[in-house]
């Protein structure tokens, strides 16, 4: 979201906040404090803003520097490819996953779920349990490098969600995938 | 075929309590057989104010066409058909080349319509039954499928199956607009009905063997569970919601007792759930994929795929916890088997160097015959009566439903108007 736009929004909550607070009663401490807080939050974004700008940075992007949001880094990476009808990961997804495992057991609180997909080439129950097994495989080479197991979750799809739809190889390989996705962040 | 007297058969029709129709689905026989069987199938005449709500004649004779082992004569074709069981001229009928004539005439009595119907077998000269069947006035359609079925026994001593209905799953749109429902329709693709809709998805519907419930998997909860749904009342429940995935249900002959794949314990096994209990029992513990069972028809043989010799092929197991033994040893894989209803034969998906195609295996001799020739011909369903097996299918990229007589000789589809269906499961009847 743009920082001018994030701005307006805060002004018009705490307008709408103070509209409906006033006929009533004066602002609680909490609610007035709130106000600030929000108020301070939304001066500091733009004050961060304006630095970005000055340095040549885009405005879009979240100052607070969250490492899973630089493109430059392994962690932008969140896909793993596999073979047919394998479930072993290859060598090239290792770095990526080390990036990950070693984000997940330096920040104890982000959660990572693990979703399994396959190609249509299989039955359809039969792709949901390979699609596990995929998943349990980069589970396993998680662990192995730091993750916590209370940090991952396993999901599979099995052939149920494509992200390609011709019946080609190659939207069967982009089909053939274990996604990386945050719940909790940090 | 013998001579039968009039006969009176009373039916219990099911009410649906659910939703309008979404995908609905549209017949054309694609391969049928050659010498097929001239049937003539009269216009059923209305004997009440008005007209009929629909064409029975014409909803039988498509039925009849749609089997792949008759020929229906074209109206215009037909000379005067008689009013009831007298006056019929064999030689008028052979005239015109039917070696099977159907007549009939309805007649509307308070809330609920007689069908009279007659079966004339012209080559020999004589009325092979006449029938009397009361439907609900609203459920004049599924009458017809009734008087299907039983035309379709009396010419060939087999039972028919066309009062069963179909459940499906059916998707529309793509990306984050994906939508899934599930379906149960007519065994031609008419009066569809969405039991359930998600914007996850939805697997593996089966019937129970009463007719009255679906299992299904739905992803609702982001993630494999398994569910059971009344199709007459909606109610809904939750059968199987344990860590890891929950797949492939399947109702046992008796009814009471659910065959089902888990991977509770780290990889997936088959396991059976005793319904009223709630209680697990596990069958397979092995740690390759263990998936897809079917129930042998006197409930003692489990069929299931398992990739523990390397690659998918199915296996057989004798309850309550036998020893595995390998059933499938050509193409490159073998999965998802189905059982037919004589316990004689199983169809199952066969994988290979052209893709995945439907194969029967004869039980007895071991014998493997290809049915289809389709590349990603999927999920088959035995019909009740074991004369065709539906699954799924493709035409051109787009997720239709095919069926295939048990002989592999006639060949169906059945496409959505718009969208895509698949996993298609047969009702008992």
């Amino acid at each position: 979201m743009n920082a001018t736009i994030r701005w307006g929004l805060v002004l018009l909550m705490a307008g709408l906040l103070a509209a409906c607070a006033q006929p009533k009663r004066d602002l609680t401490e909490t609610e007035r404090q709130a106000m600030e807080v929000a108020a301070a939050e939304a001066e500091a974004a733009e004050q961060a803003r304006r630095e970005a700008e000055a340095r040549g940075l885009g405005v879009d992007r979240d100052l607070r520097a969250d490492p899973l949001d630089d493109p430059q880094s392994p962690l932008a990476e969140r896909l793993v490819y596999f073979d047919f009808d394998r479930d072993t990961v290859r060598s090239e997804f290792i770095p990526m996953l080390e990036a990950h495992s070693r984000y997940l057991s330096q920040n104890p609180g982000a959660r990572l779920r693990l979703e399994g997909h396959t190609d249509e080439r299989g039955t359809r129950e039969y792709n949901l349990a390979l699609g596990e097994r995929r998943a349990q495989a980069v589970r396993r080479i998680m662990n192995l490098n730091g993750a916590r197991d209370t940090q991952l979750d396993v999901v599979s799809y099995g052939e149920e969600m494509p992200v390609a739809f011709t019946q080609t190889e190659e939207s069967w390989a982009r089909n053939r995938r274990v996604e990386l996705v945050y719940d909790v962040r940090r | 075929m013998k001579r039968r007297t009039l006969q009176v058969w009373l039916l219990g029709f099911l009410l649906l309590a659910v939703g309008p129709a979404s995908a609905v689905l549209e017949v054309t026989v694609t391969e049928g057989v050659t010498g097929a069987i001239p049937v003539a199938v009269t216009p059923f005449a209305w004997e009440g104010p008005g007209s009929a709500s629909e064409d029975v004649g014409q909803i039988v004779g498509a039925n009849l066409v749609r089997s792949g082992l008759f020929d229906v004569l074209a109206r215009e074709r037909l000379p005067q058909a008689p009013d009831g069981p007298d006056g019929f001229l064999a030689e008028r009928w052979a005239a015109v080349g039917a070696e099977y004539l159907v007549t009939g005439r309805m007649r509307p009595e308070e809330d609920r319509v007689l069908i009279e119907f007659h079966v004339f077998d012209v080559l020999a000269n004589q009325r092979l039954g006449g029938f009397r069947i009361p439907v609900p006035a609203e459920m004049l359609r599924r009458g017809a499928h009734r008087v299907s079925d039983i035309v379709y026994e009396q010419i060939t001593g087999d039972k028919g199956a066309f009062s069963a209905r179909i459940a499906y799953v059916g998707v529309t749109g793509q990306g984050d607009e994906r939508r899934f429902t599930l379906e149960v329709a007519d065994s031609d693709g008419a009066n569809p009905r969405t039991l359930f809709r998600s914007n996850q998805p939805i697997m593996s519907p089966e019937w129970a063997p009463d007719g009255r419930d679906l299992v299904y998997v739905s992803f609702e909860n982001r993630r494999s569970e398994v569910f059971r749904h009344n199709v007459e009342t909606g109610a809904r429940s939750r059968l199987a919601g344990f860590s890891g995935i929950n797949s492939a249900p399947t109702w046992s002959p008796d009814g009471k007792r659910l065959a089902l794949s888990l991977s509770r314990d780290g990889t997936p096994n088959i396991y059976v759930m005793d319904l009223e209990s709630g209680g697990l029992t596990q069958v397979t513990r092995s740690n390759s994929i263990d998936t897809e069972p079917a129930w042998s028809p006197d409930g003692e043989v489990l069929y299931f795929t398992s990739d523990r010799a390397g690659s998918p092929q199915i296996y057989q197991m004798r309850l309550p916890s036998g020893t595995a033994q390998r059933l499938t040893f050509e193409g490159s894989s073998a999965g998802a088997a189905t059982v037919s209803p004589d316990g004689k034969s199983l169809v199952y998906v066969q994988g290979g160097e052209g893709g995945l195609r439907l194969a029967r295996l004869d039980l007895e001799t071991r014998r493997v015959t290809l049915l289809t020739r389709g590349r990603y011909d999927k999920s088959p369903s035995f019909a009740p009566n074991g004369s065709m097996i539906i699954y799924s299918t493709t035409d051109r990229g787009r997720g239709i439903l095919g069926s295939v007589s048990r002989d592999g000789r006639v060949h169906q589809r059945l496409a959505a108007r718009s969208g895509e269906v698949r996993e298609p499961a047969w009702s008992p009847l």
